[in-house]
């Protein structure tokens, strides 16, 4: 059972479960992200050396250069990537960014997921709900 | 997302499967913004040549056609690039052969980058190699929707130039590439480009260059991703000036557009850049002012300069023939080397208007093509680096590991003569 359900907008279809990792700041592609590691590298960010690899990335929205669906694409090519994405606020980099990670992703949600949710829960993205089951 | 029968037609392979391809990104893009519908562009500011560790694998597997398939189109199809649909420039990408023996870079990037400029070439792509296509002849009109990626060139367009376009990337430059087409979304709409907070300059004047980057760096620290409106006590800025606070902008927080009523094109007053209620301003002043400033010098902390990187985003034309004269007669310390990076086009015009001559007599070097935070290449050994650029200061640090001093371009070439950062905010 889920404790509790979240209903937004699709960004890319399809269904996916797994452990949320939470940035309540914005995140970097270029110079913001190692896609060869799958590793958050931009010093002072709250998630400054977190692997992000296998996890649902839970983020308010990306920031900096227009490099950021470029990196987030070479996660896929590098086996490196997050399995889906739920976005607080979505942009041309962020909404290009999941496409070209081919991962479940969603925005526009009915509360701020990135209170909502916390790091270590369990998330369910299906479609155009997350069901969010607290650990 | 609503398409017309050209579309249609693309999307079923009526203009070639890379065509059709390329449709089938902008539907899934289109769908991911909830973009009503595509809109038509001309003008494309993309990369395709830029050396990366995926990009050497997938063209040593497949060739550019397989590179840019996967890369630019995002497919796992087997396509055949033909000719861009509309006209397409490459923007700044690695160093090219005239760098070799100057720059640390690897010698097979150098050459893959080669391979990768004479296959575009051949399709069409225009190889402007810079992140300022605004400075070598690539000028979009006031209202002309365009597909630019390069944070610094998209705010440059949407704010000084008055086109449209949203901070691409690269699989949607190479699908608009095809297709000539673009999800018409975001700064393409009148109703997303009025602005959002209000910055009233206040107690200082902002007219040098260096004021110009810390304004922008703080207007984006204000707005975020959104758009700021800059007014009072400004100075009438030029091209490098508005160059240098747009990149700044983009840098701190996400800006994409920005209005400075009665410098800027579309908001002729503060009220006409907010169509509801004016909000209530932000104060930048003295101290605003000293804290941008702090921020931007808080990496520095030895002042045994190794390196000074000049031309972020490139330099201007006037911009190199001012270092020229600063550097005229003096000589860049042993322990320094000097960088000015600039778009190849004006560094043949520096040449040819002697500017180059001077500066490398002094020991320093005009660049082009790349940048250190593009390339992740700085001379060997660098530890401490000084700059004029408000976003090479940010970026450089967490991309090389060094240390960073902002400054006005008079004290970034002091430093690279006497080897030590003596600089301060007047």
């Amino acid at each position: 059972m889920s404790d509790r359900v979240l209903h937004g907008r699709n960004v890319v279809p399809g269904s996916v479960e797994g452990q949320a990792l939470v940035s309540h700041e914005p995140i970097s592609g270029w110079g913001g992200i190692d896609p060869a590691r799958g590793v958050i590298i931009e010093p002072r960010h709250e998630l400054f050396g977190v692997c992000f690899t296998g996890k649902i990335l839970v983020f308010p929205s990306a920031k900096g250069s227009s490099g950021w669906s470029g990196f987030f694409q070479t996660t896929r090519l590098s086996g490196t990537a997050p399995i889906g994405m739920v976005i607080g606020r979505i942009s041309a980099k962020s909404a290009l960014g999941a496409v070209v990670t081919r991962v479940p992703a969603i925005t526009d949600l009915d509360a701020d997921p990135c209170s909502v949710i916390a790091t270590g829960d369990w998330v369910r993205i299906d479609n155009s709900t997350v069901e969010v089951t607290k650990r | 997302m609503y398409l017309t029968d050209d579309d249609k037609r693309m999307r079923d392979g009526a203009e070639g499967d890379a065509a059709a391809a390329a449709m089938d990104l902008l539907i899934r893009y289109g769908y991911a913004l909830d973009a009503e519908r595509l809109c038509s562009i001309r003008n494309v500011a993309g990369t395709m040549t830029q050396p990366s560790p995926v990009k050497a694998r997938l063209v040593a597997e497949g060739g550019w056609d397989k590179a840019f398939s996967v890369i630019n189109l995002d497919s796992d199809r087997d396509l055949t690039i033909p000719q861009m649909r509309v006209p397409t420039c490459q923007l700044q990408h690695g160093f090219g052969p005239d760098s070799v023996d100057i720059v640390p870079y690897p010698r097979a990037n150098v050459d893959l980058q080669s391979d990768g400029e004479a296959f575009y070439g051949r399709r069409g792509v225009q190889i402007l190699a810079t992140c300022t296509p605004y400075q070598v002849g690539n000028l979009p009109m006031r209202g002309e929707h365009c597909a630019w990626m390069e944070s610094s060139a998209v705010i440059y367009a949407n704010s000084v130039l008055g086109a449209r376009t949203n901070c691409e990337g690269i699989a949607s430059t190479g699908a608009a590439s095809l297709t000539g087409r673009i999800p018409c979304w975001g700064n393409h709409l009148d109703a997303s480009r009025h602005g959002t907070h209000l910055i009233a300059v206040d107690g200082i004047t902002v007219e040098s260059f260096q004021d110009w980057g810390m304004l922008g760096y703080f207007a984006g620290s204000v707005a975020g991703e959104d758009r700021p409106v800059v007014t009072g006590s400004l100075a009438q800025p030029d091209l490098t000036e508005l160059k240098h606070f747009g990149a700044a902008a983009a840098t701190s927080g996400g800006v994409e557009l920005y209005h400075i009523p009665g410098i800027t094109p579309e908001a002729v007053s503060v009220e006409a850049a907010f169509p509801g209620s004016v909000p209530d301003a932000v104060v930048y002043g003295p101290a605003e002012r000293r804290a941008v400033y702090e921020t931007l010098n808080e990496i520095g902390s030895s002042a045994d300069v190794d390196f000074v990187l000049l031309g972020c985003p490139h330099a201007s034309l006037d911009q190199i023939r001012q270092a020229a004269a600063l550097l005229d007669g003096r000589r860049v310390s042993a322990n320094c080397e000097l960088w000015i990076m600039a778009p190849r086009a004006l560094a043949v015009m520096a040449e040819r208007s002697g500017y180059t001559a001077v500066i490398e007599r002094a020991g320093g070097r005009v660049l082009a093509d790349s940048c250190p935070a593009m390339s992740r290449a700085a001379p060997a050994g660098t530890k401490v680096f000084a700059t004029d650029s408000a976003k090479q200061a940010h970026y450089l640090p967490a991309i090389l590991g060094i240390e960073a001093w902002f400054g006005t371009l008079e004290e970034c070439v002091s430093a690279a003569v006497t080897g030590r950062w003596n600089g301060g905010l007047s």
